[in-house]
């Protein structure tokens, strides 16, 4: 099973509601908590992805190869266009990408056995100021992402 | 000059000690060489041919001589007692080892420096014009904005992993000493009808594999919403920018395959939003950077020294007409320290050089330092009467060389001497033109010859007036040349001459080149580049390859 | 020059410490020194102890085979003008192997 990187460390996966890709995902109308995840390219363009925010309670966005970048943006532009769900990064996130995740609007990180094996629980833990102390956060009206 | 505060302070340091921690990772396995790899990019440190290398920000340029002096001492104690200075105006170190890397960078925090983001797809190091804040022909003083935007870049969390690198350049004048059209971003400052200050927004430009020249995606952006609207254009970067081939992937090929105006479009799109984001939160910031970059107390005193010296001293004089620019300050002057002494290595300074120029800005330059692009090194703020002390201190330490602007104030890359990924060597050819062009350079005038040793162009020759690349061919370093390139506001490519030469071939053949120009221009008020645009390519080429049209394999003399 | 399907081989790198050239020799063992280095003369020993050099590269960055010839004294030397100068430092300073540092 994979591993699920929060601010308070390691634990199992806690979603039980499934996932469906985006490719086959039929637009829904109106509130649909109960629905599965979305995985989405991390290609796709955000606005692509509003008519979703409604009926998707997580999005999940693949990182392929910890030097592919997109999912950053993805993310930050999924929460700048309004998104409040749960936001997940999948795949070869390191830990000393963790707070850029964070700070871009993913809620947690999913990695595999392997890699959480190799990159254990204590590397990932981020200190408590995170969300003001960066050179951002000062420059923004809103103090935060 | 800008001063660290507290978060600036912690910050560099925090960063120190993660780069310390990853280091360790990295020595006990638990981070593999790849995974590594972009975190000591990020942190300035390459592996190269025969060691490592560092390379540290000099952001804009902009140093004191506290921070010259311990840039001195690293290289004392870490290095082999010297730095190259560097066409992004950074200094690199060629031989430290990885355990002292964190040292070394503990006693960059010491002085508020840092390496942060000299490497990597990130956002590089910002650049700007090395007059800033000096020149008497700027608008406004471009450091501030630079030092906005090094902020504003520093640990930007969407934008540590991007296709490939992006470098932004930033002048304040309409005089562009900073290259900006060869940038993936280019600020030039500009001032509307009303008094505003905004910029000229250049996107795409850049050298390389595929060199070009910078397109105007915004003639006027007021100078409040520069940050959204970098940001606009990074996130349409990272999201659309091509990872499935490293030379597709800078932002000019973006540009190129998804249209100027589509890209403008899709910029356009992400502002608003972003503009709501910060709502000029970043303003009190610029307010109080702005106000750390006071112009110094200019000293008021006659100039008689100066004077005297113009009058009765021929070689200061030679001295002054090159290494010296007009100031805003009509009793001052910019002295440009040249660190081409012919047969040198360009861009290199010992660290008894580093600290005679420390010793020399804090006596009589206000304490001011600058790194230009041209691998030079600036006193920006210089009393006249103290021009001529500053002339024999450093000649005494063969720092007086008077060429700025001369065939020997060559731009070169370092090369397959260091460089990992150079295809010939830079270094050489740069030592042998500068002697071989010394004696009819003074009669020659301005020339611009930049030298890169391999594709990458990081010594800039499409935008040398005499531009060489240096190659691999079949095994034997080949250099092609080309004519015509201009860096300035007035930017253009170069054209290739012809087929390349042999290192032993290239050097006359450069010599032919400057020989020519002085035959064929109209009069000595016509400058090499003038005379090539007016005459064009022709009389050169020949001058290279003789008068009859030749095979492309046939070899030369 | 005589047609030959194999140019002979060495097995080169940078340490990860120093950063610095080396140069597998014979018996796994690693060497600073070009002429010290084990000259493969076949393609298939060649991969083979590439790839046992790269399983064991702990100490070690960016492991590749270098072309290189037999010189005089039946000791490896460069053939490309790149590995001269790894082999020997950079052109402008007396740095690297050639200081005998």
């Amino acid at each position: 099973m994979n591993t699920i990187v929060t601010d308070d460390g390691f634990r199992d996966d806690d979603w039980t509601l499934g996932f469906r890709n985006w490719e086959n995902a039929e637009q829904v109308d109106g509130d649909l908590p109960e629905g599965p995840a979305l995985d989405v390219p991390n290609s796709i363009a955000g606005e692509d992805l509003v008519d979703f925010f409604a009926s998707a309670p997580m999005i999940r966005v693949p990182f392929p190869s910890h030097v592919d970048g997109r999912g950053f943006t993805l993310a930050r532009r999924l929460r700048l266009l309004g998104y409040r769900g749960r936001l997940r990064a999948r795949g070869h996130v390191l830990p000393d990408q963790y707070l850029m995740a964070r700070r871009c609007g993913f809620d947690e990180v999913e990695i595999d056995r392997d890699l959480a094996l190799r990159q254990p629980e204590e590397l990932w833990r981020p200190c408590d100021s995170w969300r003001t102390r960066n050179y951002q956060a000062r420059l923004r009206a809103s103090g935060s992402a | 000059m800008y001063r660290y505060n507290d978060f600036d302070r912690s910050y560099v340091r925090d960063r120190v000690e993660q780069f310390r921690k990853q280091v360790e990772r990295r020595i006990d396995g638990t981070l593999s060489e790849e995974e590594f790899k972009p975190f000591r990019l990020m942190n300035g440190l390459y592996l190269q041919l025969h060691a490592y290398m560092l390379r540290v920000a000099i952001p804009y340029g902009t140093l004191d001589s506290r921070q010259m002096r311990q840039l001195a001492y690293i290289a004392d104690r870490w290095d082999k007692g010297y730095g190259h200075f560097t066409t992004r105006q950074n200094i690199q170190f060629n031989w430290p080892k990885l355990r002292d890397v964190p040292d070394i960078l503990e006693a960059l925090a010491d002085v508020e420096m840092h390496a942060i983001q000299t490497s990597g797809n990130c956002v590089r190091n910002v650049t700007s014009d090395h007059f800033a804040g000096a020149s008497a022909d700027e608008i406004n003083d471009p450091r501030p904005v630079a030092e906005l935007i090094r902020q504003w870049s520093t640990d930007h969390p969407e934008f540590a992993f991007l296709p490939r690198k992006f470098k932004i350049a930033v002048t304040g004048s309409p005089v562009d000493r900073a290259v900006t059209r060869a940038h993936d971003i280019g600020l030039r400052m500009v001032r509307d009808d009303d008094g505003n200050d905004g910029f000229e927004v250049i996107v795409g430009g850049g050298l390389g594999r595929t060199p070009v020249i910078g397109t105007v995606i915004r003639d006027f952006l007021p100078e409040a919403d520069l940050l959204p609207y970098l940001e606009a254009i990074l996130q349409v970067y990272n999201a659309i920018g091509r990872r499935d081939n490293k030379y597709k992937a800078r932002i000019k090929i973006t540009v190129r395959e998804t249209g100027v105006e589509a890209f403008r479009t899709l910029v356009e799109d992400r502002f608003p939003v972003l503009r709501r984001v910060f709502e000029g939160g970043d303003r009190d910031f610029a307010r109080q950077i702005r106000a750390a970059f006071a112009e110094p107390e200019y000293a008021d005193a006659p100039t008689s020294p100066f004077d005297a010296a113009m009058d009765n001293d021929p070689a200061f004089r030679a001295f002054a007409r090159t290494n010296l620019h007009p100031h805003k300050n009509p009793d001052y002057g910019i002295v440009t320290i040249s660190l081409k002494a012919h047969g040198a290595t360009p861009g290199d300074a010992t660290s008894d050089q580093m600290r005679l120029i420390a010793d020399l800005a804090e006596a009589f330059g206000h304490d001011e330092i600058r790194i230009s692009h041209e691998q030079n090194i600036v006193l920006p703020h210089v009393h006249k009467k103290d021009i001529p002390a500053i002339r024999a201190a450093l000649s005494e330490a063969g720092l007086g060389t008077a060429n700025i602007g001369l065939a020997s104030d060559i731009i070169a890359c370092p090369g397959m001497d260091y460089c990992a990924l150079a295809t010939a060597r830079s270094i050489p050819i740069a030592q042998q033109i500068a002697n071989r062009l010394k004696d009819i350079e003074a009669e020659v005038g301005s020339l611009k010859i930049k030298i890169s040793g391999c594709i990458n162009a990081c010594g800039h020759h499409h935008v040398g007036h005499i531009g060489i690349l240096g190659l691999d061919r079949a095994g034997t370093e080949n250099y092609q040349v080309t004519l015509g390139g201009d860096a300035t506001e007035s930017a253009r490519l170069g054209d290739r001459a012809g087929p390349g030469f042999s290192a032993d071939e290239l050097i006359p053949a450069i010599e032919r080149l400057a020989r020519r120009y002085i035959e064929v221009r109209e009069d000595e008020g016509e400058s090499f580049i003038e005379t090539y645009l007016r005459a064009g390519k022709e009389p050169f080429r020949t001058a290279l390859y003789g008068e009859a049209p030749r095979p492309a394999a046939a070899s030369r003399s | 020059m005589m047609a030959r399907g194999f140019t002979p081989k060495v097995v080169t790198a940078s340490d990860l410490f120093e950063g610095d050239v080396v140069y597998l020799a014979r018996g796994g063992i690693w060497t600073r020194s070009l002429a010290d280095a084990q000259l493969i003369e076949s393609e298939s020993a060649a991969r083979e102890i590439l790839s046992g050099a790269e399983s064991v590269n702990g100490g070690l960055v960016g492991v590749y085979l270098a072309d290189a010839e037999a010189g005089p004294d039946g000791r490896p030397r460069p053939v490309h003008y790149r590995e001269a100068i790894r082999a020997k430092g950079p052109s402008n300073y007396c740095h690297g192997k050639q200081s005998g540092g």
